[in-house]
């Protein structure tokens, strides 16, 4: 469904991207890991059009976009096909719950306001955020506005959604309640890219690993063999690293 | 202060505040409506990152705030007719105050713009809206609560400096007190009350501004 074909991207003289490939079908959930500074979130960036890669192309049901230069009427066209999910969530802050997961239909698309609120309500209510949907941003915990902002991507029916480190803001509590919504979406079939530091999730919910270090895709394994049997001495060294510095903290 | 005088300063108290109304309110209000315009234009060419038009509003910005109002306003008011241009006393004030509005308040504006998380307009993207239509509903309701204090500022200053406007034989509050006095020659108690006029208005704006404030910071 997304094809990555040899995007690079560089800022100054360092390289965030090496002529990174990537196939994705879809219903697939694919964790990419690695290191601190290993391009990840600049990958995830580039695919949406946020970050201006240097070269490339990604294809799209069958359609091609070129990732450095794509006009901006094909950008805006691209774009209502995916969703993200920032880090840091990047609700509308004057705007309240269903506002900010409506707006994108009534302004974006044109959509009646009645029909915009009946799948904003309803996309509100897959993440057991209903009750909110009155309340504005600065209401509402870490946990419940990346809640909202999941339901602001899914509300638009996106072919994929692009979370960036959706939990790395969030303490563990918080972290499992939005863990929860993304292992119920990726249960229901939608296609996932998630850049996460969470080992357990990319375990038991992605089906695919994507291993970045230094702007490469190091290592591309299923999820459970990721884990079981990592083929890259950098890998495994990175798996190593995890493993340690869980048992400290234990 | 004997009894004349002080008839005196309740008779022509009422014969300054109508020209307060009807010459410096109406004078205020235009051209800060205006002035506001062109400071969200002048803003919006900033963050927008338009070239071309970035470069002509910093020097349009460079321009008015270098040089004195008065300056601004003879120019346009006794210079303008020289080559050809002769304009009304009021259209040109309105002119030199909306433009000096635009100057002082498109930077509070573009601030607090600025002030906005950058992310917000990235999220606005990724649902599919452009850049102008995140602008509307997203980034400049918050920037214009935020600049809500710095431009009421700039609204209480404008009351006052519209009596730069006595230069271009505008007959608003100082002007009438002048006339009043040059047939009385209580000049003190006449320059005083017309203080005093020009106080009663901005208190009235301090006060409103403060309500105003409390809204909205309800709303958030």
């Amino acid at each position: 469904m997304i094809e990555l074909r040899n995007i690079r991207k560089s800022f100054g003289p360092r390289e965030v991207l090496k002529n990174i490939s990537l196939k994705v079908n879809e219903g697939d959930v694919i964790a990419i890991l690695g290191p601190s500074g290993s391009g990840k979130t600049t990958l995830l960036r580039c695919i949406s059009f946020l970050t201006t890669a240097d070269g490339g192309e990604i294809v799209f049901d069958g359609e091609l976009f070129r990732a450095n230069h794509s006009s901006r009427k094909d950008i805006l066209r691209y774009r209502k096909k995916i969703g993200f999910v920032f880090q840091d969530y990047q609700l509308f802050a004057n705007k309240t719950a269903l506002h900010n997961v409506t707006l994108g239909l009534t302004v974006g698309r044109k959509m009646p306001k009645t029909e915009a609120d009946d799948i904003g309500k309803k996309a509100l209510e897959k993440v057991g955020m209903l009750e909110w949907s009155d309340s504005y941003p600065s209401q509402l915990s870490g946990g419940q506005q990346q809640r909202v902002s999941i339901a602001r991507a899914i509300a638009l029916n996106p072919s994929v959604i692009l979370f960036d480190e959706p939990t790395s803001a969030l303490d563990p509590k918080l972290t499992g309640e939005v863990l929860d919504v993304m292992k119920r979406l990726a249960d229901e079939g939608t296609t996932m890219i998630v850049v996460t530091h969470e080992m357990e999730f990319a375990r038991r919910v992605a089906d695919r690993v994507v291993f970045m270090e230094d702007g490469l895709v190091v290592e591309e394994n299923t999820a459970e063999e990721f884990f079981a049997n990592p083929k890259d001495p950098r890998s495994v060294d990175f798996l190593r690293g995890i493993q340690r510095g869980v048992s400290q903290a234990d | 202060m004997d009894a004349r005088i002080l008839n005196e300063l309740v008779d022509s108290f009422w014969k300054l505040l109508i020209p307060g109304i009807r010459v410096t309110i109406p004078l205020t209000l235009l051209s800060f409506s205006i002035g506001l315009c062109i400071a969200l234009a002048v803003a919006l060419v900033q963050v927008a990152h338009i070239q071309v038009l970035k470069q002509a509003a910093r020097f349009y910005v460079w321009i008015i705030r270098g040089t004195p109002m008065i300056v601004q306003l003879f120019v346009v008011y006794f210079g303008l007719p020289s080559i050809g241009l002769t304009l009304p006393a009021f259209p040109c004030a309105v002119i030199v105050f909306s433009l000096s509005v635009g100057a002082y308040c498109s930077e509070t504006v573009r601030a607090a713009i600025e002030s906005v998380p950058p992310g917000q307009l990235e999220a606005g993207y990724c649902v599919g809206m452009t850049f102008t239509q995140t602008m509307r509903h997203v980034i400049i309701p918050q920037a214009l609560t935020t600049a809500f204090p710095p431009l009421s500022n700039s609204l209480i200053g404008l009351v006052k400096d519209t009596s730069l406007a006595y230069s271009v034989a505008i007959v608003e509050i100082l002007a009438t007190a002048q006339r009043i006095a040059a047939r009385t020659y209580d000049y003190f108690w006449l320059y005083c009350e017309a203080g005093l006029i020009y106080l009663i208005f901005c208190t009235f704006l301090t006060w409103l501004q403060r309500k105003m404030e409390k809204r909205l910071e309800r709303k958030r």
